[in-house]
């Protein structure tokens, strides 16, 4: 039985958890959606967490896999058609009237969704999440070397693919 | 390098308020949670309200560690336990009142679990004691019906979970002097202060 308080124990790793959202969903109402549901998922099962958990590596857990529900339902529900499928526009960079801050540069969130599943969540889960590669090996399953390389890969990839991003330094 | 990579992942101010105040509703929507907790400014410092379904449950002081009384509270009654900067309005609002002189009793749900036995009898009794008016320790412990346990009558008063609430500031030694207090001695006079106009 857990008895540490939900706030602050939980709550303090909720811009990680948006971070971990955003990272699979783009700066979306979706990212958003994600977050709620991972966070009262959490507050429903807080009261049986083992005491000994690691409450940020759990909590990065449930988001990445909401997220993931969500990129999966999308493509279940998206159309098929004869043209290339329309592709996902996180939207400008300069905050809305929905209070998205403003992004660095809005290609990041398609060149993330272009990485191989294992490289994204591996790069999600370290160097957005902040998780050590022996915590992210133990999530996504394999070795602790197999998680760093699948992360330094993801990183390397998404380096060339927006290399005149980050050698312009952003607008 | 890959800290600027990602830095346009990081939520702004009003986007950490909105999904704060969206899990609050969603929680209570879901019967999901034991505490709501919420931090208000007042004349005697900075003031820990908690409620639970039943109303409200804990005022604390700054003195007693807030972060200690939300572990404190999460053992004691359980712990989905959330901040909700815009919660239990009722209870600031007439806190506020009281403070400036424009109310001299609360008319609130109050939930009476953290206090036990004795202390609780204590506890129930104090609203008697008028806004204005003070009492002794040993009259008190005649009210309640333990004459000899005056001691005691201070102990109940020290811990009482809802100061200011319930009025254990009304509570004073038999020569008159305010005596010890959960928020400190200063912060009593500043209250009997108050309620004498």
């Amino acid at each position: 039985m857990n008895t540490l308080p939900f706030d602050p124990t939980a709550t303090q790793y909720a811009d990680t958890v948006l971070r971990v959202c955003r990272a699979v969903l783009g700066p979306t109402p979706e990212a958003e959606d994600a977050w709620s549901e991972a966070y009262l998922a959490a507050l429903r099962a807080w009261p049986d967490l083992r005491p000994d958990s690691n409450v940020e590596g759990w909590l990065v857990t449930i988001a990445h896999r909401k997220a993931i529900d969500v990129v999966r339902a999308r493509r279940r529900h998206a159309v098929p058609v004869g043209a290339a499928p329309e592709p996902r526009r996180p939207g400008p960079a300069r905050a809305g009237d929905d209070g998205i801050p403003p992004l660095r540069d809005p290609r990041i969130w398609d060149a993330l969704a272009a990485l191989p599943d294992k490289q994204r969540a591996c790069v999600t889960y370290h160097h957005v999440a902040g998780l050590p590669h022996a915590e992210v090996a133990s999530i996504v399953g394999g070795s602790v070397a197999a998680a760093r390389r699948a992360s330094s890969d993801g990183i390397a990839r998404l380096r060339r693919d927006l290399a005149d991003v980050l050698e312009g330094g952003g607008p | 390098m890959t800290d600027a990579l990602f830095a346009g992942l990081d939520p702004d101010p009003a986007t950490r308020d909105r999904l704060r105040a969206r899990l609050v509703r969603d929680a209570a929507a879901a019967d999901l949670l034991d505490v709501v907790v919420r931090t208000v400014d007042s004349p005697v410092g900075p003031l820990l309200l908690a409620g639970t379904d039943r109303g409200l449950v804990k005022v604390a002081f700054a003195r007693e560690d807030h972060d200690r009384v939300l572990a404190t509270l999460a053992t004691e009654i359980g712990p989905r336990l959330l901040a909700d900067p815009a919660g239990l309005d009722d209870v600031a609002r007439q806190l506020d009142q009281y403070f400036t002189g424009a109310r001299t009793s609360f008319d609130l749900d109050v939930d009476l679990r953290l206090a036990h036995g004795f202390r609780r009898d204590v506890v129930a009794h104090l609203p008697a004691i008028a806004y204005g008016h003070t009492a002794s320790y040993a009259e008190v412990a005649r009210a309640v019906g333990r004459p000899r346990a005056s001691r005691a009558v201070g102990t109940a008063c020290a811990r009482n979970p809802l100061p200011l609430v319930v009025p254990c500031h009304r509570v004073v030694r038999s020569d008159g002097t305010p005596g010890q207090y959960g928020g400190g001695e200063r912060a009593k006079r500043w209250l009997l202060d108050l309620e004498a106009g």
